[in-house]
């Protein structure tokens, strides 16, 4: 992974509130703003959204003024395996049901770390769906359907 | 007298054995995870909040009010034990915890932490007690104008105590405003920043936002670099502290409460910023100054007062005026929301049995903390050896289960993937995501006092400032900016959060 130095993470992230400023202002422009007396929808949103670009651009013009510093490793393995650990169970909660929907996403989420390994992670994953379904569907009386219109037959 | 019989009130609603189960609950898992080096009380309770939601409003806040105080306890052991902070607010403690420690007094720093932490915490419930009331009394005459104003010491004090540039946390208070704006209009209906998205027509979940970017955020930032942890030792001995000890820790103690106490009610301030006055003010009165950072008691004593203290005192804006002082009250604020009670003024009068019994609860978890914890220790030091990775499965199970519960509403989901992933590559430009996170939930209240403000003023803006509260008010906001701008605070500001690092 390629090192970067303190002044492009700055600068990155002037550039990304920068960006976000632009999307809000141009999200709030096609919303009526109003008056200073009865603000429209647009009024507020369209104030901060300024603010934030301004202080976007400071964030970026001090950058180039301060001394370096790592950006450090970034999470890639993490993210691939993390992130879509919810996805996964919004896209299949409804139609597989509770427990298989679990047992996925925390299989997936198990080997976010280098250093799982397989029979460990199918362990770990069942143990988590037992103790789920034990406290959320039968003590709590979560609403959930243990299993969904995809696994019955 | 008025005080007594609400305490009594509040002591009978969380000594029934419910309210005394999710307490004890709490500050288990509070413990927990203050023990667990890298998740924090706010990830945690981030992840909880959403199971909280099937308990009674009393109870669920009871219980993550447990986890707060209980995070506070578990982050001095693990710093004492493994020099390294289970919570940031402990990071003090372990520069001469660990030291006495290293000479085999391990035990004794357990106890004297711990005993101390008792003791700031009985103080402090007290506090809340006795300044609940009037504060309630005096925030019952804000209109809008002063609630925007107060607001916005919040916000302003929050990037103030933040880590890192100053200009990054204003950014991020700034663009945690926006998000929470996102969501249909209260006056017009008009739906805002949906991206045509009818899911997101209530406005994002706040327990999704709040578990993306504090918790899934805070795993992928485990996962970068995995270390193994070394413990110093697994079998702590000599846990009473002799006499000499406590002679020692009585003053440390007693002033720690007291500016851990008046450091937690700022808002913006808390746990953290107490335990560092705290070490400053007695490594400055001591007449041994050499004896800090080689095992000074009063090194382990003060610090941990005060981040209980603070801890402790923080609730008080929460419960009088509705404002969060810090990202875990922010989260308090949404549990109550969720629960169907709006945080303020209000709550003490219409709710006392949920108000007295949240306070009283905090003096019974504190209890329970001391006695359970000096038994406890030998197993909090075995969880310490769990390996890191067996928990993130667990974690992104709960966090999915929970955040789905709350409204069984998958889009919710989706938005914790992508604030995770937000909220990471916030953190790897350096920026702070407690201040987003308070600008989230403010961000509503903020702009519906604002439009009212200005309805009611008939769109003279002076209103801020010739309303007399709303004008000291700002006075303090804008004060609080020009002493963090200022140079030499800047410096020393920065020297602080370096010494956290």
């Amino acid at each position: 992974m390629r090192s970067l130095t303190f002044d492009s993470t700055n600068a990155l992230c002037g550039a990304v509130f920068i960006g976000l400023g632009g999307f809000f202002i141009y999200q709030s422009l096609n919303l009526d703003i109003g008056t200073a007396l009865r603000m429209g929808p647009g009024y507020f949103p369209l104030v901060l959204a300024i603010i934030l670009a301004l202080l976007g651009v400071v964030i970026l013009v001090q950058s180039t003024r301060v001394e370096g510093e790592p950006f450090g490793p970034i999470a890639l393995r993490g993210m691939a395996f993390i992130l879509p650990a919810p996805i996964v169970f919004g896209l299949t909660v409804r139609g597989l049901g509770f427990v298989p929907s679990l047992f996925l996403i925390a299989l997936i989420a198990a080997f976010a770390s280098a250093r799982m390994k397989a029979p460990m992670a199918v362990v770990i994953a069942i143990a988590i769906t037992l103790f789920s379904v034990v406290v959320f569907s039968y003590a709590l009386g979560l609403p959930f359907q243990r299993f969904g219109p995809w696994v019955r037959f | 007298m008025d005080l007594f019989s609400n305490l009594a009130l509040g002591f009978y609603t969380a000594a029934s054995p419910e309210n005394l189960f999710f307490c004890l609950v709490g500050v288990l898992l509070g413990t927990l995870v203050g023990v667990l080096p890298g998740i924090g009380a706010t990830a945690t309770i981030a992840m909880l909040l959403p199971i909280t939601f099937q308990l009674e409003p009393v109870s669920s806040l009871i219980m993550l009010a447990g986890i707060y105080y209980g995070a506070q306890y578990g982050g001095s052991t693990t710093a004492i034990l493994i020099n390294m902070p289970g919570e940031s607010s402990s990071a003090v403690t372990a520069i001469d915890g660990y030291q006495m420690a290293r000479r085999g007094r391990a035990g004794a720093a357990l106890s004297i932490a711990a005993l101390g932490s008792f003791f700031a915490g009985t103080v402090s419930t007290f506090l809340v007690a006795i300044f609940a009331i009037p504060l309630t009394v005096i925030a019952l005459k804000f209109g809008a104008a002063e609630y925007f104003s107060l607001m916005i010491v919040g916000l302003v004090s929050s990037v103030a105590l933040a880590h890192g540039s100053i200009v990054k946390a204003l950014a991020m208070v700034v663009l945690g405003l926006l998000l929470g704006l996102v969501g249909t209009d209260i006056y017009t209906g008009a739906p805002r920043f949906t991206l045509g998205i009818r899911e997101y027509a209530d406005g994002l979940n706040f327990v999704a936002v709040a578990v993306g970017v504090f918790g899934v955020a805070e795993i992928l930032r485990n996962l970068e670099g995995e270390k193994t942890r070394t413990v110093l030792m697994s079998k702590v001995s000599g846990l009473w502290p002799t006499r000499e000890d406590f002679k020692r820790m009585v003053g440390p103690v007693l002033r720690g409460t007291v500016i851990g106490s008046a450091l937690g009610i700022l808002p913006g301030g808390g746990a953290i910023l107490a335990a560092f006055a705290s070490y400053t003010v007695e490594k400055r009165i001591s007449d041994k100054p050499q004896e800090f950072g080689q095992g000074a008691i009063a090194g382990v004593a003060g610090p941990e007062s005060a981040n209980n203290a603070g801890a402790q005192t923080s609730f008080i804006p929460l419960l009088t005026l509705g404002i969060p002082a810090n990202p875990v009250m922010a989260l308090m604020v949404g549990a109550m929301i969720i629960q169907g009670i709006v945080p303020g003024p209000n709550v003490a009068a219409e709710q006392p049995a949920l108000f007295w019994g949240i306070i009283a609860s905090m003096w019974i978890g504190n209890l329970m903390l001391v006695v359970l914890n000096l038994p406890l220790i030998g197993l909090w030091v075995k969880l310490l050896t769990i390996p890191y990775y067996v928990l993130f499965p667990i974690i992104m199970a709960f966090c999915s289960i929970g955040v789905y519960s709350v409204n069984s509403n998958v889009y919710d989901l989706y938005a914790v993937a992508f604030f995770g992933f937000v909220g990471y590559v916030l953190v790897k430009l350096r920026c702070e995501p407690a201040p987003l996170l308070l600008g989230f939930v403010l961000g509503p209240l903020l702009e519906e006092n604002l439009r009212r403000a200005m309805i009611l003023s008939r769109g003279d803006p002076t209103t801020f400032v010739t309303r007399p509260i709303s004008a000291i008010l700002l006075l303090i906001a804008l004060a609080v900016l020009v002493v963090v701008f200022l140079p030499s605070v800047k410096a020393k500001r920065e020297e602080v959060f370096q010494e956290e690092d």
